[in-house]
């Protein structure tokens, strides 16, 4: 048995909330004044996810980077693996909100996507 | 490289210098070891061009003062540097320290300061309605004024530099040796032949003077914190305030800027540490104590920044100016503490003087004593203004939203003779990030412009020269 | 002189939702004036997810946001300029402003929008002793030369306030190759969303020093290190907890203040504790005409309220102009509208904004935001008209950070005599 703490993060009330785990599997949640607590510590014990955002180089636009993210959240442990695998990005620009810049990023099955519009530089 | 005379740093007595010397055909050159003139004691400091009336009769810092003063409004016209007769009060709090104030009274006169008069409360306070209800009376100083320390000793340093005087920046002097009739002045491996050294190197002055003469003197860095007011209070008080010392100690200053902020301290510490420039948290709280004597309701929220400046106070509280008797050709500037931006002018033209004695100089030909500071648009008409953005539309985008500073006035920083090089240099020059944000917008900016007109990455764009880069790397370059 | 019938101050959030709800209303001459290079303000550098779950119903950057409203924006064929700074507004609604292409220009307006949003408060503002090298950054400023740019502003970073910037900054930093040594907090309790003390402190080992602030900064050239020390419940440092932090750079994100520079120029009346305008129900200041919203009017924690809340000032600036449009010359349209109802905040409620209300004038729902000025739980929020409750909620928390708001319905208030006053105040349970 093993006893995980953890902040709620459903409002600011922040509950202290107590997970207990019986091989991998959670049997109780204490703490929480919520039913939302419940499910986000559920979820946060056993498989924890997040977006990743970051920026990445843009060539011949009229801004340096552009702003990406993952499309749907990924497993928290992919992320230093999503930063790593961002560092050797360039995209060209124009670059268009949701255009793919890496595909299956980290082997999660999830793409980057960029996250903001740029346009190309005038001259180029 | 040889050189008639070395001048050893590059605030506002070191220029005052070279700008004097530039009047004759002489090889002179300014040695200063920061990236920028007005640098250390200059920049920080009240920023008072003082009527007179505190320096002791008979000292040269009575008279340099006085005449440094008498000075400062003809030499703020032909250099083109802010400056104000706004007129100092010194506030008297209780019956029993008016033979204080008028002894005060009695010394200026001495002195030759000119106008002076004892005020009573109400007309001190008919002049100032946010003044004290302890005051009981106050000396009033007419010519007393405020001047924009970097705004005179860039336009000194400018107009030198215009005239033939070479600066060398980052150039830290580490030995002077006696070689014949001169000197030899070392900065690391570089080395400088020269007849004169002039000795303006603020709280290092002992260091280069004991170097050379067996007669010691000795520096102590007087330390003063300040805190600077938005503008937003820039008509609280209109003239300087000073208090009379008294019972509570020597008294703390408040007055406007000649940008328009309200300006209060120094405190007056002594330390050891001659780079020891940071604020605490013990002389900041005493700046504000303090100033609540001189002043109602000094609305201290609107701090929007802090410093600290050191004072180069000699043991013997005198200006030391002169050959000392076992080291001619060595000029002493040392022990420049308060009223040394005021005195400045006059220093100069008695170091030069004493040069010029000796070398019997030919007039510098090509001498212009007159110079143009960074246009200011704000000051233009509104036709004069839309004329300048057509001919050169970068005066019509605005980089500093707080002081309204365009992309012009900062190209001119950055461009113009001992250009700006870091963001302080912009900052001292054009005001851009001195406001209320304090360059939490502009400077992305001001940095790109820095990096654009001096053709150098924006990783190499500093604060203030050295190490002090504002950008340590792209993104993910250490993952 | 070039005219229009709505100018808006900022491109931001705000100013652009305002543009479009003011043109959904019926206004026409429209015009944005936007001093940076690209529509959109600070959700340019937001690159964080987390924008728009009330707007859009879902979750986005805010780049992304920021694309929605300029897009519609375009669509509309509303007006903007940007790299245009307005250098002054008059009480008679004259514009003057300036960029590189038209240089110095006046605008007349009928009516304005207030948009200018906000700037952060700097060390100076903070009276951090210490040294003044480089590396002292506001959070903001880093986050732009970070995410709009592409540069590392350091290396090792201790962060001064846990606003959701500062939190935010902690993750971004580390993202991209930073060591973030520590997040301190002057107050007891974090300003920012629980979320992001987890997502962005606690999923990085980063520890939060709450009840701590920076008594000391290090390093000549660059920053060296700070020294972190315990504050009492005064906010003074407690002698003999000082902890010196090694590190190259200080991030500060202790708090935002509104940009009013141009409204007070105009003689607009101002609010101490918001710094932002007065407004009454309209989101109107005490100049008729002229409308305020967004962070310029107070400081906002989401941006999907600065929409809703611009958008109400969209509205009834349009409904300005066309009453001023039908009655001409004459009569100001502001002040021919009945009696008004003063918001009197007390109790921990720190302001209301707006803080007046005329009823006639109001929307069938009024919202009517505030902050506290502690942390409350198990407390009820209640208001009082003229002595009788109109309404008792209670709330399980409520805390400084976190804005809070009620609704007010326009019948509640439509009989009330001249002279009424709403109490908004905080009850033990």
């Amino acid at each position: 048995m093993e006893n995980r703490e953890l902040i709620c993060i459903g409002c600011p009330m922040g509950c202290m909330m107590t997970v207990t785990l019986e091989d991998g599997r959670v049997t109780a949640v204490t703490g929480n004044t919520c039913k939302r607590g419940d499910d986000y510590a559920r979820k946060e014990v056993t498989n924890p996810t997040r977006i990743v955002t970051s920026s990445v180089l843009v060539e011949g636009g009229e801004l340096p980077v552009v702003s990406v993210k993952t499309r749907e959240d990924i497993p928290k442990g992919k992320i230093p693996e999503t930063m790593e695998a961002l560092k050797a990005v360039c995209v060209q620009a124009p670059v268009h909100i949701g255009d793919v810049v890496l595909i299956n990023v980290a082997g999660t099955g999830v793409d980057m996507v960029a996250t903001k519009n740029v346009q190309a530089a005038a001259g180029r | 490289m040889k050189y008639d005379v070395i001048i050893i740093g590059a605030g506002v007595t070191g220029s005052a210098v070279a700008r004097e010397l530039s009047r004759y055909r002489l090889k002179v050159a300014v040695l200063e070891k920061e990236e920028d003139v007005c640098s250390e004691t200059s920049k920080a400091n009240s920023g008072i061009a003082h009527a007179g009336f505190d320096a002791e009769c008979g000292t040269l810092m009575a008279k340099l003062n006085v005449e440094g003063n008498q000075m400062m409004e003809a030499l703020s016209k032909e250099l083109d540097f802010p400056f104000r007769r706004n007129g100092s009060l010194v506030l008297c709090f209780s019956q029993e320290d008016r033979p204080k104030l008028q002894s005060l009274y009695d010394r200026g006169v001495k002195n030759g300061v000119q106008e002076l008069r004892i005020l009573e409360r109400e007309e001190v306070r008919a002049m100032e309605p946010n003044i004290s209800d302890e005051v009981v009376a106050a000396l009033y100083a007419p010519t007393g004024g405020i001047v924009c320390p970097f705004g005179l000793t860039i336009a000194l340093a400018e107009n030198a530099c215009v005239n033939g005087v070479e600066f060398y920046f980052n150039t830290q002097v580490t030995d002077i040796r006696r070689e014949g009739e001169g000197f030899k002045v070392f900065a690391g491996e570089e080395a400088y032949e020269t007849r004169f050294v002039v000795n303006a190197a603020g709280v290092y002055a002992d260091v280069f003077h004991n170097m050379v003469s067996a007669n010691k003197i000795h520096i102590t860095p007087r330390k003063g914190e300040y805190c600077l007011l938005d503008k937003t209070t820039g008509e609280f008080v209109s003239h300087t305030i000073f208090q009379l010392p008294g019972k509570y100690g020597k008294g703390v200053l408040v007055t406007p800027t000649v940008h328009g902020n309200t300006l209060v301290g120094p405190t007056a510490y002594d330390i050891e540490e001659k780079e020891g420039t940071n604020t605490t948290q013990a002389g900041l709280s005493e700046v504000r104590e303090k100033a609540a004597r001189s002043v109602k309701n000094l609305p201290m929220n609107q701090v929007i920044t802090s410093f600290a400046g050191l004072r180069a106070h000699e043991d013997g509280g005198e200006f030391i100016i002169g050959e000392p008797e076992d080291a001619r050709g060595f000029i002493d500037c040392a022990g420049i503490e308060s009223p040394g931006l005021t005195s400045a002018p006059a220093v100069g033209k008695m170091v030069a003087g004493i040069i010029s004695e000796q070398l019997n100089p030919e007039i510098n030909p090509n001498f212009n004593g007159t110079r143009k500071g960074i246009l200011n648009p704000a000051a233009l008409s509104r036709e004069e203004r839309a004329a300048l953005i057509k001919e050169k539309p970068a005066y019509g985008t605005i980089v500093c939203r707080c002081e309204m500073i365009t992309e012009g006035e900062i190209i001119d920083a950055v461009t113009r003779p001992l250009g700006a090089k870091s963001l302080d240099g912009v900052k001292r020059r054009t005001r851009a990030g001195m406001g209320r944000c304090q360059s939490g917008f502009c400077s992305p900016r001001t940095m790109e412009i820095i990096a654009r007109e001096r053709n150098i990455p924006m990783e190499q764009v500093t604060k203030s020269g050295g190490g002090s880069n504002i950008i340590m790397g792209t993104n993910k370059d250490r993952l | 002189m070039k005219q229009y019938d709505i100018v808006i101050i900022g491109g931001g959030p705000a100013g652009l939702a305002a543009a479009l709800e003011a043109k959904k209303s019926g206004a026409e001459d429209i015009l944005i004036l936007e001093r940076d290079r690209e529509l959109g303000g600070i959700l340019n550098q937001c690159i964080h997810n987390g924008f728009g779950l009330h707007t859009f119903k879902e979750e986005l950057t805010g780049p992304e946001y920021a694309a929605r409203f300029i897009g519609q924006v375009e669509q509309e064929r509303i007006e903007y300029l940007l790299n245009t700074m307005v250098m002054d507004i008059s009480p008679e609604k004259v514009v003057t402003a300036m960029n590189r292409e038209e240089g110095l220009f006046e605008i007349q307006a009928r009516a304005v929008i207030l948009a200018m949003g906000c700037r952060e408060r700097s060390r100076g503002a903070l009276n951090i002793p210490g040294y003044r090298p480089a590396g002292i950054f506001s959070a903001g400023t880093a986050q732009r030369l970070v995410n709009m740019e592409g540069f590392l502003p350091g290396r090792e970073v201790v962060i001064l306030g846990s606003g959701d910037i500062g939190l935010i900054m902690a993750r971004r930093m580390t993202l991209e190759g930073a060591k973030v040594k520590v997040v301190a907090e002057l107050l007891p309790y974090s300003g920012g969303l629980k979320r992001n003390i987890v997502q962005c402190l606690n999923d990085y080992g980063i520890p939060l020093k709450l009840s701590h602030t920076v008594v000391d900064i290090q390093g000549r050239d660059r920053v060296s290190g700070v020294t972190l020390a315990k504050v009492d419940e005064n906010r003074k440092p407690i002698p003999g907890t000082e902890e010196f932090y090694s590190c190259d750079t200080l991030l500060l994100s202790c708090g935002l203040i509104p940009e009013n520079e141009l409204s007070r120029g105009m003689g607009v009346v101002m609010n101490p504790v918001t710094s932002g305008p007065v407004v009454n129900e309209s989101l109107e200041t005490n100049i008729p005409g002229v409308f305020a919203c967004g962070n310029v009017l107070h400081v906002h924690d989401l941006v999907d309220f600065v929409s809703q809340e611009a958008a109400s000032a969209g509205r009834h600036a349009a409904a300005y102009v066309a009453a001023e449009k039908r009655t001409q010359v004459g009569t100001e349209p502001g002040q021919q509208s009945g009696s008004s109802i003063t918001i009197k905040p007390q109790g921990g409620v720190r302001y209301t904004v707006p803080s007046t209300i005329r009823p006639q004038r109001m929307e069938e729902e009024q919202i009517l935001r505030f902050r506290v000025g502690d942390v409350y739980k198990n407390c009820y929020i209640s208001m009082y008209l003229n002595g009788e409750r109109l309404a008792h909620r209670k709330r399980p928390v409520m805390a400084p950070g976190e804005m809070e708001e009620l609704k007010l319905k326009k019948e509640q208030l439509l009989d009330c005599p001249a002279g009424s006053e709403l109490i908004v105040t905080i009850e033990e349970a």
